[in-house]
């Protein structure tokens, strides 16, 4: 049986000026499941945002593969996607800058059900799964506050009925209070449309929630992989128990977490 | 009580109420946090006790301060003049982001040592030596070459140490820290909290950290004041605020973080 | 905000954003250059045309208000006229040059490559001459005509917006609304119409508002070389080329030059409030109210 997403031995390269190539990513492999959430963690730098372009096809790959249901993802150029990789959809970081200001709500989310031809739920029904009403689709994003931008923004990926979403740091830039709300969120919307979740985010303490495996990624490689609570209570890697221990808990005691 | 009392402090802006009555204490040797969602008003509590509210702000109530040798009774009642030499030499800001808090020009040398040289008066080379042992202080790998270089010659955690180095360089007796550590990654902040907790033990500093970050609470506050539309709902010790918190909101908030048992051990004792 | 229905608010749009003293103003102005056109020949004023040699550089007096020109023309009725060429020359160079020089640059800069290299030295060969001299060159070759003139500026003219919307859509095409767009499925043609151009043609329309002025005087400038207005049609650049050389008659200049600054200050008003009027995030706001 093939994974939906498998990433074999992917390397992306960057050239940067006077100081020769740069390995963003290195030979990773990693695969995601029918079903499956996938949480993908490590530090700024570290390529995991380089890695989620290059899923969608905004990176090219300087050597190795990434496969859709088998399938190769090729690079989005010049033309317009291939309908079949529209089945990757993708929400970002800042939910300022991922929604057209000038565009109505609804209208970007018929962009989105264009893409699931037939098959797409209703604007409303896609605002109401993501627990905002139907008024919101006459709205322009600026009357949003940055919480409800991004569950626009899942739910115009959801509109396309995708297999495979992508969170790229969706919940960084949101409040405390609404980062554990909003990747909960994004975890049963995807589950109960039969998507795979690729979740990357810094924060472990969140993805360890959400996510049934977790990748830890540093400098470009995958340091540690396995069951999201095996990761969390018994981490291997020297790297991944550094992240776990400088996490500060909010318990009270005042303990400093270890640096 | 030695530190900062801000009693009362209401501040609109254009017939907007933005706070509505803040009170809160910061004494010295103590981390007081201030916590709460973004619009609730804590960075704009922060700006408005040392005068940085935006133009056209309409600022109220009172903040004492008293380090022990200056008693203001009011700081929102100085001139400008007065409150710029107390800003920088008494009271003294770490904000959020410190690529651009700090000047990209300059080298940080000269960033260190202009405003020592200002404040304090001191000769060329005593402000050199100074800087020298400050940057010690923060942990800046070779203090003596960092003094030449620029800031983009540094990572993100090493820039925050030089602006906290920068903050606590004519030693302040308040340290306003706005998200400090917000956008550096999370080994990275680990060691930030606990230089920020190092330096108000040993230098007595009255620190006001204001963070959405419970978890930072947690680390390194000595008592948590929980902000909501401007006002503070909730005011008391870290362990009352997070653990056994009385009003609705501040359980809101609490409860709204993921449900994580410690790192490290298996599901069970938190 | 509250939530009224669609059709209300797009109702309600364009009034609110007019509701400004500055867009009236600069709407009275243009509407009343329009009207001036318009009634020209019924105004009674003396023709335009009318030379009267003896009449000759008269400072304003009751009968000639605003003074005779060295041929005794009377200066009113020639600034009066002179809209009518003036006018819809430059809307049509201002817009002219909008266009095209906003498609090449937008194509530029969003497709990039060889597309974006050839644009653009086009627009850098354009840049290498003295601008006068280009048009002059191309006016002449095309043979002195009002109609010719537009034409040689808008060669010339074109590379400005060219290249300014280039820079904006290099800016915006790596947005993250303008990726989920092509992630989505969207081509290269509908992600710059829906998510590009929309979000950079505050900018654009701002510079064309200042060009009005400037294409106004480049005209001029061909006139006066003998390659636009063919005299003696009255036509305000060509007026001001004139008056600037009578140093001492400065009522000849002057009256063609207020006429082109109420001009230039009616479509830089109107500009500012069309920009604001574009923006969702602005478009319910009253200036001087918060948002």
């Amino acid at each position: 049986m093939t994974a939906r997403l498998s990433i074999e031995q992917a390397t992306v390269t960057y050239r940067q000026a006077g100081r020769g190539l740069l390995t963003a990513v290195d030979a990773v492999d990693l695969e995601v499941g029918a079903g499956e959430v996938v949480g993908l963690v490590g530090e700024s730098g570290c390529g995991k945002s380089t890695l989620a372009r290059a899923v969608c096809g905004l990176e090219p790959l300087a050597s190795g593969r990434i496969l859709l249901e088998g399938e190769p993802v090729g690079r989005l150029g010049l033309r317009s996607r291939d309908p079949r990789l529209r089945r990757i959809q993708m929400v970002f970081q800042n939910p300022y800058a991922s929604l057209n200001p000038r565009r109505r709500v609804g209208s970007q989310i018929e962009d989105g059900r264009r893409v699931a031809a037939g098959t797409a739920l209703s604007v409303t029904e896609l605002l109401e799964s993501v627990g905002l009403d139907a008024a919101a689709a006459a709205k322009y994003p600026h009357e949003f506050s940055g919480g409800q931008r991004q569950r626009v923004a899942i739910a115009r990926a959801m509109a396309t009925g995708p297999d495979l979403l992508i969170g790229d740091e969706p919940i960084a830039s949101l409040d405390a209070s609404l980062q554990a709300r909003v990747a909960a969120l994004m975890r049963t919307v995807a589950l109960e449309h039969g998507a795979s979740l690729l979740f990357i985010s810094h924060d472990l303490a969140v993805v360890r929630v959400i996510a049934d495996r977790i990748a830890v990624m540093q400098s470009g490689r995958i340091v540690e992989q396995g069951p999201a609570e095996q990761v969390w209570s018994a981490p291997q890697h020297p790297y991944t128990r550094r992240l776990l221990a400088a996490i500060p808990i909010a318990d009270g005691l005042g303990r400093l977490p270890t640096v | 009580m030695t530190g900062l009392d801000i009693r009362g402090l209401a501040l609109t802006i254009s017939g907007r109420r933005i706070l509505d009555g803040v009170d809160v204490e910061v004494p010295s040797g103590q981390v007081t946090g201030l916590a709460g969602e973004s619009g609730s008003g804590k960075t704009m509590t922060g700006l408005a006790v040392i005068g940085l509210q935006p133009a056209g702000a309409k600022v109220t109530g009172t903040v004492a301060y008293d380090d022990g040798e200056t008693v203001v009774p009011d700081l929102l009642a100085l001139r400008p003049g007065a409150m710029n030499r107390l800003r920088g030499r008494r009271i003294a800001m770490v904000f959020q982001d410190p690529t651009a808090s700090l000047q990209p020009m300059l080298s940080i040398g000269t960033q260190l040592t202009d405003h020592m040289r200002h404040h304090l008066g001191l000769s060329r080379a005593a402000a050199r030596a100074r800087a020298i042992g400050l940057l010690e202080r923060v942990r800046v790998p070779s203090p003596e070459a960092a003094l030449k270089k620029y800031p983009h010659q540094f990572s993100g955690g090493q820039l925050q140490r030089i602006a906290i180095a920068i903050a606590i360089a004519c030693d302040p007796k308040v340290l306003i820290a706005d998200e400090p550590t917000t956008a550096l990654d999370v080994t990275v902040q680990a060691g930030v909290l606990r230089l920020l907790r190092e330096l108000t033990d040993d230098l007595g500093l009255a620190v006001l950290l204001v963070t959405h970050d419970l978890g930072v609470m947690s680390a390194v506050a000595d008592t948590v004041a929980v902000m909501r539309n401007g006002v503070v709902v909730e005011h008391g010790s870290r362990y009352q605020v997070i653990r056994e918190p009385r009003t609705a909101y501040a359980r809101e908030l609490v409860e709204s973080l993921p449900h994580t048992p410690p790192p490290g051990v298996g599901e069970g004792d938190a | 905000m509250t939530a009224l229905p669609v059709s209300r608010r797009r109702a309600l749009r364009i009034p609110v954003a007019w509701r400004r003293p500055a867009a009236i103003g600069g709407a009275v102005v243009l509407v009343l250059w329009v009207l001036l056109a318009l009634v020209d020949p019924l105004l009674g004023l003396q023709d335009p045309l009318k030379q009267s040699v003896g009449d000759a550089l008269h400072a304003p007096s009751g009968a000639h208000p605003f003074g005779t020109d060295e041929l005794g023309r009377d200066v009113l009725s020639r600034t009066l006229w002179g809209v009518r060429a003036s006018l819809p020359l430059a809307v049509a160079l201002v817009a002219g040059s909008l266009l095209i020089g906003s498609v090449l640059g937008a194509v530029a800069g969003y497709l990039g490559g060889v597309v974006d290299e050839v644009i653009m030295r086009i627009a850098d060969l354009v840049f290498a001459f003295p601008t006068i001299i280009l048009a002059m060159v191309v006016a002449a070759a095309l043979g002195p005509s009002l109609t010719n003139a537009v034409l040689a500026l808008l060669v010339v003219s074109w590379p400005n917006y060219a290249r300014v919307m280039r820079a904006l859509v290099l800016g915006a095409r790596n947005q993250e609304y303008v990726i989920a767009g092509r992630l989505l499925g969207a081509g290269p043609f509908t992600s710059l119409r829906r998510d590009v151009l929309p979000n950079v043609s505050a900018p654009m329309l701002v510079l064309a508002m200042l060009d009005f002025g400037n294409q106004i005087l480049l005209l001029a400038g061909l006139s006066f070389l003998g390659l636009g207005a063919v005299p003696p049609t009255p036509e305000w650049g060509s007026m001001v080329a004139d008056g600037v050389t009578q140093f001492s008659s400065w009522w000849l200049a002057t009256f063609p030059g207020l006429a082109i600054f109420s001009v230039v200050v009616a479509f830089n008003l109107i500009g500012d409030s069309l920009r604001d009027a574009l923006d969702p995030r602005t478009a319910g706001a009253v200036q001087g109210s918060s948002i």
